[in-house]
């Protein structure tokens, strides 16, 4: 398709404020004006909605394709919180209101949404309190990692160290070391599970937390989480828990039940906001008790006469870490989302999630190789390193997927296995959808045996074939230009 | 309400493929011991039950005051195509576009999103947009961390202290020195600033038009920050930009800034859209997702996710930045908003802000007791002084009906009776006489 | 693979070739072929002191960084400024054209903590079992 750029046309334009109601004023002096005009395109508003709508359709998404990309969690997005979000009294809300006319009296629909969510998560999960300014996971891994500093240097304890698994996410060793953290990486045992030799040998009192997904990134639950969390303790560090992975748990277990001290929750995933296209989600953080004091301001309380209130007097707090009070949108959409699921959806939402993981498993697992020979939880991991050895590649095996009419798995982690496929189905997905699914799986299982080239090929049907990504690192073209 | 297809039928035969009886079984991994204290939340509700009482509680909200607050997030008009076109399914349930192939409408997009906000700035290249501006400054100053290898930043005090909080916030760990210049007459003290400027300074930080309105040209500035070695780094104001000298002029290195204003609703504080943009030499050093064009297999043109190695999910601990998600459909609202406007429409924003704003400055300036500060020229903001404490005076404008700017004294000592007032191209003319003559009536 | 014969080998895959009291540094064709198209090299710069074993520079590939460690210790005399423009010159000569710099040797006897031609050819043989 061409660029918007390219469809300019000198002399058009779609879209006209009107004549203006005011006296023309004296101009702004030249000194302060911009010598040259920025060159935006021009098009009418036809060209614009054509141009936009036909990008569009060169996507996948979950609304038009089965989208198992492991560990985001590519649920179905209900409808109606959209309509929720787009509400004018809550669309149309300055966030400075709440500082004009005696706390926050301007804005108390929006305060008791946020007020209520952060009690609803805090249930979910266990944990006390929660912040919900965060605007992404790796936003709240981020506010986590300060708060875990602030709880030690009001101990008087200067601690270097943050302690990570090798299957972790890569924004968990990268949030900590913005912090001022060192990363200690804990490799994972021959039977799937983090190296407790290794773990015990690495914790002392120069660390300051570890940070863990649970399940794992293998889409497993350690049932020996709790006697990692003691050890932590033991140490004096704080256990911090990555939600990424937290739909398989909901109703079934807590992070704050098992120990850990904080964690983060990323809405996209587990409360079914949109993702996108890669954002804006959400990444509140949630706390045990002992870190409550040190949340980021503002919070949001409930007066005794039942008025909400933003409260900044916590003088222990790591301060601000968002300009107001989160992504509210997507806050209030998993609000909605929450409250229409309610209980028992929501634990229905993680037996069905595992139940697809598993069913997948156990059709595949004759089929491709599963490194880690384990029931799993919300998404399983295999690879196809037995593919692989006729040529066809995990990334193979992704275009073939592509062309016919499936997203992908994650194939590009976790690290710690090769030739990754991590299919995380969710649980708004049927048994036909995920038949079809198997059923390519194990047609492209068969190919590489018979006609590897076949799958290596692929795709076809795209409207562009495998884009050489070599070249795009080595002579970056990274904006249109005015020929 | 939940979204779950499965009958009981499908559920037996799949628990059957499995091998297990029942759904608990799959849970077994999960230590009675770990089972939940306590799982008390309300019960399950319809989509018509939970739209009506989110329905009510909007209505609790004085979302119908006429707005003149601005303070960096704007109450600008967006256009009906915004909406329907970013809320088309398949962008906004798509996720990260890792495989190019079934993505290559999001990437496009991102394109064409960094090729505008490249336009807008005057910059070399853009990411694919960040969290929000303060977040997007906090990135910046890192950048210049690491690119001069030294410790001090210097903050002109134009600069949001909404803004300035939040960076000291994120780098309380990191042995930074902070020095903050004072603004005098609403605008950036170039003496003290060349007080504290010296071969120790990683960056110096400057708001356009700054937090009190005013507009500068920082040519010099920067001129002076370069012959240090140091960074200028700039946050701006984008609408701003379809008439102000852009930071590419003034030559900054880095220019970033809060995307709000392009097509992207108040809502409360966010999701936003923080911006940046860089010269060349540092886009190797740039956090986030950047998409470049290429070609397939057959030649023909195609977009992917590139210079990935900069990023948390290879490099880990040692990445440019932790930013994964960022805030794709809100760069893509801000690129069909700018698309749609066009070079035309976007000047013609700029200047009915700028025209809406001297007009309603003649008209307070003409109520008696009230002090419309003019010592530098503005954009679409600007600072009166009255005659009574700015916060009493709000308070008493919005029974009448008027959110009528943002008192001053809430964020800085001695500013007790300043108010900031934003007129962006929304406020008609008779609004705009109808705020002069109920602050007259308050006052 | 190509091993160089006159050439120390380090157990991260750089190579130093000694000519007097200065040696030229760069990857092997090993680490080369693993790393797969080379889109990015960042060099030290010219009068930076380099520590033996320790970082020096990095390479990239579209989805991976390594660090290069410096085979010596001693002064970067001269970068490679080709790599900027042609980074694929270290998948296609990696041992000549696609060289990362020169460097002056503060001592030459740290060699003896370096690789020979045989012994990296069994190391990298044991590595790929």
């Amino acid at each position: 398709m061409k660029l918007i750029f390219e469809e300019d046309k000198e002399g058009r334009q779609g879209f006209s404020y009107g004549a203006s109601d005011v006296p023309a004023a004296k101009p702004l002096p030249e000194k302060y004006r911009r010598k040259e005009q920025a060159s935006l395109p021009s098009l009418s508003e036809l060209d614009v909605v054509r141009h936009f709508t036909n990008l569009s359709r060169l996507n996948f998404s979950v609304d038009t394709n089965f989208y198992p990309l492991g560990s985001c969690t590519m649920k179905y997005n209900p409808k109606f919180t959209e309509r929720v979000a787009a509400f004018e009294g809550f669309s149309q809300m300055h966030p400075l209101l709440p500082q004009l006319s005696g706390g926050g009296m301007l804005a108390q629909g929006s305060l008791e949404v946020l007020y209520g969510l952060e009690k609803l998560l805090s249930e979910i999960t266990g944990m006390s309190a929660f912040t919900l300014q965060p605007m992404a996971g790796a936003h709240g891994e981020l506010t986590g990692a300060m708060l875990i500093a602030a709880y030690h240097k009001k101990r008087g304890d200067r601690r270097k160290y943050v302690i990570v698994p090798d299957s972790s996410h890569g924004t968990n060793p990268s949030s900590a070391a913005i912090a001022g953290y060192e990363i200690k990486v804990i490799p994972t045992g021959p039977d799937g599970y983090m190296d407790l030799e290794e773990y015990r040998k690495n914790l002392n009192t120069d660390v300051a937390a570890v940070m863990l997904t649970c399940p794992d990134t293998l889409g497993i639950f350690n049932p020996r989480i709790k006697e990692i969390a003691d050890m932590a303790h033991a140490a004096g560090a704080l256990m911090y828990y990555d939600g990424a992975n937290l739909n398989a748990l909901l109703g079934k277990a807590r992070p704050g039940d098992i120990g850990f001290d904080l964690m983060h929750i990323n809405l996209h995933k587990t409360f079914g906001t949109p993702h996108g296209g890669g954002g804006p989600g959400a990444g509140p953080v949630g706390v045990s008790s002992a870190l409550e004091p040190f949340l980021p301001i503002s919070r949001v309380i409930r007066r005794a006469d039942g008025t909400f209130a933003l409260d900044y007097n916590y003088p222990e707090s790591i301060g601000y870490i968002a300009p107001f009070y989160g992504n509210f949108g997507v806050l209030l959409k998993a609000y909605a989302y929450i409250l229409a699921l309610g209980k028992e959806g929501l634990i229905r939402t993680a037996e069905i999630a595992v139940l697809n993981a598993n069913y997948c498993l156990a059709r595949l697992k004759k089929y491709y190789e599963l490194p880690f020979d384990k029931a799993c939880m919300h998404e399983c991991v295999f690879s196809a390193s037995k593919q692989s050895e006729n040529g066809v590649h995990a990334l193979d095996i992704a275009k073939y997927l592509i062309d016919r009419g499936f997203h992908p798995p994650t194939i590009y982690f976790p690290m710690i296995v090769k030739e990754a496929l991590m299919i995380e189905p969710t649980e708004t997905e049927s048994k036909e959808t995920l038949d079809a699914f198997i059923d390519i799986m194990i047609e492209i299982a068969a190919l590489a045996k018979d006609d590897p080239s076949a799958v290596t090929r692929a795709p076809l049907n795209t409207p562009v074939k495998r884009l050489d990504e070599t070249r795009a690192a080595r002579q970056p073209d990274l904006r249109w230009k005015r020929p | 309400m939940n979204y779950i297809p499965h009958t009981a039928e499908d559920i037996s035969r799949m628990l059957s493929v499995i091998g297990v009886k029942e759904i608990d079984d799959l849970f077994k991994d999960i230590p009675a011991s770990l089972r939940p204290k306590s799982f008390d939340l309300p019960a399950a509700k319809s989509e018509f039950e939970v739209t009506r009482s989110l329905r009510l509680l909007s209505g609790k909200n004085a979302s119908g005051l006429v707005n003149f607050v601005g303070a960096g997030f704007y109450d600008h008009f967006i256009p009906a195509a915004v909406d329907s076109l970013s809320g088309r399914a398949e962008f906004y349930t798509a996720y990260t576009p890792y495989q190019p192939e079934c993505s290559q409408g999001w990437l496009q997009a991102i394109y064409e999103y960094q090729s505008i906000i490249c336009e807008l700035t005057g910059m070399d290249v853009s990411n694919a947009s960040l969290y929000d501006g303060g977040t997007a400054l906090f990135e910046a100053m890192m950048i210049a961390l690491r690119q001069t290898g030294r410790k001090k930043v210097i903050l002109d005090s134009g600069v949001s202290l909404i803004y300035r909080t939040m960076l000291y916030t994120y780098t309380s760990n990191l042995s930074i020195e902070f020095v903050e210049i004072p603004v005098a007459h609403g605008q950036s003290c170039r003496k003290e600033l060349l007080k504290y400027l010296d071969d120790k300074t990683a960056a110096v930080v400057f708001q356009n038009p700054n937090f009190f309105g005013a507009v500068d040209d920082y040519s010099d500035m920067v001129e002076e920050v370069h012959r240090r070695g140091a960074l200028a780094v700039a946050s701006v104001y984008p609408v701003s930009l379809g008439m102000l000298k852009t930071p590419g002029e003034m030559g900054f290195d880095i220019a970033t800034g809060e995307g709000q204003s392009l097509g992207i609703p108040l809502s409360f504080g966010g999701p936003y859209l923080g911006f940046m943009a860089v010269r060349n030499d540092l886009l190797r050093q740039m956090p986030g997702r950047i998409v470049g064009a290429t070609v397939d297999s057959e030649g023909r043109r195609g977009f992917v996710l590139t210079l990935q190695t900069r990023e948390q999910h290879i490099r880990r601990h040692k990445a440019t930045s932790n930013i994964c998600s960022n805030e794709a459909l809100c760069a893509l609202r801000a690129a069909i908003f700018i698309s749609l406007l066009g070079r035309g429409g976007f000047r013609e924003l700029a200047e009915r802000n700028y025209q809406k704003a001297e007009f309603a400055k003649d008209v307070l300036s003409r109520i008696e007791g009230v002090e419309v500060k003019r010592s530098s020229p503005t954009f679409n903001e600007f600072t009166v002084c009255l005659p009574c404490r700015a916060d009493e005076a709000v308070n008493r404008m919005v029974e009448k009906g008027f959110a009528c700017g943002f008192p001053l004294g809430r964020f800085y000592k001695g500013m007790d009776n300043y108010l900031l007032i934003a007129v962006t191209e929304k406020r008609t003319k008779e609004e705009i006489r109808r705020l002069a003559d109920s602050l007259e009536a308050v006052i | 693979m190509d091993i160089l014969k006159d050439l120390f080998y380090t157990k991260d895959h750089e190579w130093a070739r000694i000519e007097g009291n200065s040696a030229y540094v760069g990857i092997t064709e090993y680490a080369a072929h693993s790393l797969g198209d080379i889109t990015f090299v960042e060099l030290p710069k010219p009068g930076e002191a380099l520590k033996q074993e320790s970082y020096c520079a990095t390479v990239e590939s579209v989805k991976a960084a390594s660090e290069v460690y410096a085979p010596f210790s001693g002064k970067v005399i001269s970068v490679n400024s080709q790599l900027s423009s042609n980074p694929e010159l270290v998948n296609q000569s990696p041992y000549d054209k696609g060289y990362f710099f020169l460097m002056e040797l503060s001592d030459p006897a740290e060699k003896a903590r370096l690789m020979d031609a045989e012994s990296y050819r069994k190391y990298t043989e044991g590595l790929s079992k």
